[in-house]
C-alpha cells in the first residue's frame, strides 16, 4: 500500500504508473470535496437516466461505445464458420465459375511465370551447393513460389518491401540479378551486405527492398514507421511487410498491427501461412481462425486468400494497395500456402512430417503448375517454351554460382566499417590491433 | 521532417518535456503511440530508415527493456551501409528519484553501452542537455538519450537561447584537480560536486570529470587526467557489477597501470533491484564517495 500514502498527500502523480483503483480513488475525493453543490445535480442525472429503459441507453464509455444488453452472453472462441478464402483458379489451373479474373495480359503473365521458374531453379541450385558444402547455409522458397511473384507483381517499384526471409522471389520480380543472389550467398566482395551476414539475407536501396535479417517480425513495426513516413511525405506509395504464421505470434506483430490501425499508416501485413515454422505445425501456433481473424481485433481490414493462386493473390494484393494508399490504412492479408521445402539446410522435415504429404504438396499443388496450366489454357504457354526456359534458367544460374564462387571475399576493414557512419577511436585501435595481429602469424589467416 | 512520438506525448508528456510542441506542430508530428515500447522503438527505426528524424520516447528508463531487441538493430552493419537508421533518437528518464521503487528509478544504461552501433548519451544539466540533445538528435546514428529525472524539477540553470550543439564523445572537465580523478555522468554530478567540496576541506584536491556520452566514450580525456593524479574513482547510481564503470575502470587500468598509485574504486549502487524505503543506503552518496 506504498502508494496510497503518496497520493493523498498530493505528491505530483505524473511521477507514478496509478493503478486505476489509486486513481479512482483520488479523483473521487477531490470531486466530492470540491463540487458539492454539483453533486445535487449529479443525482438528478443519474436519476432521470434510470427512468429509461434499459434497452434504450447508449454505453458511452471512453473505451468503447456499445448498445446495452441484459442478456449475458459470452462471445464464442470460434465463428461457426472459418473465414472463406478466395480463389479465382482451382488447383488444376482452371477459372472457377462466376470468377472475376484480374487483367494480367499475356507479357504480364509470362514475366510472372518466368520468374517463378528462375526461383524454383535457383533454390534448388543452391540447395544443392550448400549441401556439396560450397557455401554455407541456404534456404528455400519451394511451394510459396506463386505467392511470392504475384504479390510483388501488384505492387509498384515505390512500395517499400519489409520482407522476412522467404521472399526472395518478390525481390527477384523487382530486378535482383541473379549475380546479385549468387553474390550475397557466397560472401564476396560485390554482395550485398559485405559478407557480414548469412546466405539469403539480401536487400537493396535501389529496389526498396529492406534487408533482411534473422530475427522474427522485428520488420513488423518498421514497416509501419515507413508507412506512416510515406503518408506524411504524400507519396503515392505504401509499405508491405510479409512475414510467417509463426512471426504472428511475436509481440511485433501485435504492436504493430495496433499501431498500422491507430496512427492510420498506409501499410499491407502479408502473412505467409505456409503451415509450419520449422517444424511447429500451425496447430501449435494459435488456437483462433489463423491470422485473419485477428485484423477485426484491431480495427482492420483483412482478408484471407489461397497463396497458391497467382491470381488471387494478385488481386488481392492490388486491391489492398489501392485502399492503404487511398484512405492511408492498413490491410492484413493472410496468405494459405504450404512450405514444400525444409526451413533451411540445417533442417530435415521428414523428422516432424511425412513424405507423402511433402510429396503431394510439391506437386498435385504446386502452384507454378497450376499458374502453367492457367497460361497454356490461353494458348501463351507451350511445351516447347517450358524447356526452353528450364534449360536456359539452369544455365543461368550454374554460371552465376561460378562467377560469384570466384570473386575474392570482402576486404579485412569491412569488419570495421558501417558500425557507426565513421569508425570511433576504438574500432581504429582494434582494427590496427587485429592487423598487427594477422601481419605476424601465417598466410592462411591473412585475408588481404 | 522531425517527429516526436510515445506514450503521452501529446499532451505534453509525464515529465512535461512535450508541452506545447503539438500545438506548434500538429497531432501528425507530435503523437501519442499506443502502450508498447517495442512499437514505439520499431515504428521509430521505420520511420528514420526513410530519412526521417525519429524522437522517440520511453516514458521511464525501467520500461525501455521490451525495446531492447529493436534498439539492437544493426541496421547500418548488416545491410553494408545500404540503409541505416541514424535519424532515430530514444529519449527516456533514467535514475533514482527519491520515491520510484523497483521501476521508476533504473538506470540501464550499462545494457546499451554493450550495442556496438548505438550512441549513449546522458547530460548533467539543462544547458548541457539542449547542446547533447541537439547533437544527439543530429548525429547520423541511433542514440539514447537518458534524461536524469532527478533534475527536471531540481535543476535550474541559464540556457541559451538558440541553436546550439555539445560534440558527443567527448568528456568534459568540470572540475580541476591534482590529487585524484572522479568520473561520473548525469545527477551524479551533483553528488560528486558535494564530495568533492568535503574532500577539499580536507586538503585534497579533486578532478571532476563529466563523461556525457558512455559509447564511444572519452578515454583520451579520462586518460590524461589519471595520468595527472595516479588515482581514480567512478560513481554511477546503476548496480556496481557489470555497471559501466567496469568498462572505466579496466580501461584505465590497462592504459595507465603504471601511473596508478592505487586501485580504481567503483562507488555504485549496490546489486539489488532498486528499493523504494532503502533508497538512502542504496545509492552512491557523497559519504560513501568521500570515505572512497
Amino acid at each position: 500500500m506504498g502508494l496510497l500514502p503518496l497520493l493523498l498527500r498530493g505528491a505530483p502523480k505524473r511521477f507514478l504508473r496509478a493503478s486505476g483503483s489509486y486513481r479512482s480513488l483520488y479523483e473521487s475525493n477531490s470531486r466530492r470535496r470540491r463540487h458539492g453543490t454539483d453533486a445535487a445535480a449529479a443525482d438528478q442525472a443519474v436519476n432521470s437516466r434510470a427512468d429509461h429503459r434499459p434497452d434504450d441507453q447508449m454505453l458511452d464509455f471512453p473505451g468503447a461505445k456499445a448498445a446495452f444488453t441484459s442478456r449475458m452472453e459470452f462471445i464464442s472462441p470460434n465463428a461457426a464458420e472459418a473465414v472463406p478464402c478466395f480463389r479465382i483458379l482451382d488447383d488444376l489451373g482452371r477459372a472457377l465459375d462466376g470468377s472475376d479474373i484480374p487483367e494480367v495480359d499475356s507479357s504480364l503473365a509470362v514475366k510472372m511465370y518466368h520468374t517463378m521458374v528462375r526461383l524454383q531453379t535457383f533454390d534448388s541450385i543452391f540447395y544443392e551447393a550448400q549441401r556439396q558444402g560450397r557455401i554455407s547455409f541456404y534456404l528455400t522458397n519451394i511451394g510459396e513460389e506463386a505467392l511470392n511473384v504475384a504479390s510483388a507483381a501488384a505492387l509498384t517499384k515505390d512500395d517499400v518491401v519489409f520482407p522476412q526471409y522467404r521472399e526472395h522471389g518478390v525481390l527477384m520480380w523487382r530486378g535482383f540479378t541473379l549475380d546479385e543472389f549468387a553474390n550475397q550467398c557466397f560472401s564476396n566482395e560485390a554482395g550485398h551486405g559485405k559478407g557480414r551476414q548469412m546466405p539469403i539475407h539480401y536487400g537493396s536501396e535501389k529496389l526498396n527492398y529492406f534487408t533482411i535479417s534473422s530475427p522474427i517480425a522485428t520488420q513488423l513495426p518498421h514497416a509501419v514507421g515507413a508507412a506512416y513516413g510515406l503518408k506524411m511525405d504524400r507519396k503515392n506509395a505504401c509499405a508491405v511487410t510479409y512475414f510467417g504464421d509463426g512471426g504472428s505470434s511475436e509481440g511485433d506483430f501485435h504492436a504493430a498491427c495496433n499501431f498500422a490501425a491507430v496512427l492510420e499508416a498506409p501499410v499491407l501485413f502479408v502473412c505467409r501461412n505456409n503451415g509450419y515454422a520449422i517444424s511447429t505445425p500451425a496447430c501449435e501456433q494459435y488456437k483462433g481462425d489463423g491470422i485473419v481473424v485477428r485484423g477485426r481485433g484491431y480495427g482492420m481490414t483483412s482478408i484471407r486468400v489461397d497463396g497458391n493462386d497467382a491470381l488471387a493473390v494478385f488481386k488481392a494484393v492490388s486491391a489492398a494497395r489501392k485502399l492503404a494508399v487511398e484512405q492511408s490504412k492498413p490491410v492484413l492479408i493472410e496468405a494459405m500456402t504450404y512450405r514444400v521445402g525444409h526451413h533451411s539446410t540445417s533442417d530435415d522435415s521428414t523428422k516432424y512430417r511425412s513424405g507423402e504429404e511433402i510429396a503431394h504438396w510439391r506437386s498435385v499443388r504446386d502452384p507454378v503448375l497450376r499458374f502453367r496450366r492457367w497460361l497454356e489454357s490461353n494458348a501463351w504457354w507451350s511445351v516447347e517454351d517450358e524447356k526452353e526456359l528450364r534449360g536456359a534458367a539452369r544455365k543461368e544460374v550454374i554460371s552465376a554460382m561460378n562467377q560469384a564462387e570466384k570473386k575474392n571475399k570482402p576486404p579485412l576493414s569491412e569488419l570495421f566499417t558501417d558500425v557507426y557512419d565513421t569508425l570511433p577511436r576504438n574500432l581504429l585501435e582494434q582494427e590496427a590491433t587485429l592487423r598487427d595481429t594477422v601481419s605476424k602469424n601465417p598466410p592462411s589467416l591473412a585475408p588481404h | 521532417r522531425a517527429y516526436v512520438f510515445g506514450e503521452d506525448v501529446k499532451f505534453g508528456g509525464v515529465f512535461r518535456c512535450t508541452s506545447g510542441l503539438a500545438d506548434a506542430f500538429g497531432t501528425h508530428r507530435v503523437f501519442n503511440t499506443p502502450l508498447c515500447e517495442q512499437g514505439l522503438v520499431g515504428f521509430g527505426i521505420g520511420l528514420a530508415a526513410m530519412g526521417n528524424r525519429a524522437i522517440a520516447e520511453i516514458q521511464f528508463g525501467d520500461y525501455i527493456f521490451p525495446a531492447f531487441d529493436q534498439a539492437t538493430a544493426k541496421f547500418r552493419y548488416r545491410s553494408g551501409n545500404a540503409f541505416n537508421c541514424g535519424g532515430l533518437t530514444v529519449r527516456s528518464p533514467y535514475g533514482a528519484v527519491g520515491h520510484g521503487g523497483h521501476y521508476h528509478s533504473q538506470s540501464p544504461e550499462a545494457f546499451f553501452c554493450h550495442v556496438p552501433g548505438l550512441k549513449v548519451v546522458i547530460p548533467r544539466n539543462p544547458s548541457q542537455a539542449k547542446g547533447l540533445l541537439l547533437a544527439s538528435i543530429r548525429d547520423p546514428n541511433p542514440v539514447i538519450f537518458f534524461e536524469p529525472k532527478w533534475l527536471y524539477r531540481l535543476s535550474v540553470d541559464e540556457v541559451p537561447e538558440g541553436d546550439y550543439m555539445l560534440p558527443l564523445s567527448k568528456a568534459e572537465v568540470i572540475r580541476e584537480g591534482t590529487d585524484i580523478t572522479l568520473v561520473a555522468w548525469g545527477a551524479q554530478l551533483a553528488v560528486m560536486q558535494q564530495a568533492c567540496a568535503e574532500a577539499e576541506k580536507e586538503g585534497i584536491s579533486c578532478e571532476l570529470i563529466d563523461l556525457r556520452t558512455l559509447i564511444p566514450w572519452d578515454k583520451e580525456l579520462v586518460e590524461a587526467s589519471v595520468n595527472k593524479t595516479g588515482k581514480l574513482i567512478v560513481s554511477h547510481e546503476a548496480p556496481v557489477t557489470g555497471g559501466f564503470g567496469a568498462e572505466i575502470a579496466a580501461t584505465i587500468a590497462e592504459r595507465c597501470f603504471l601511473r596508478l598509485e592505487a586501485p580504481i574504486a567503483r562507488v555504485c549502487g549496490l546489486d539489488t533491484p532498486f528499493p523504494l524505503v532503502f533508497e538512502p543506503f542504496y545509492m552512491p552518496t557523497a559519504n560513501k564517495v568521500s570515505m572512497a
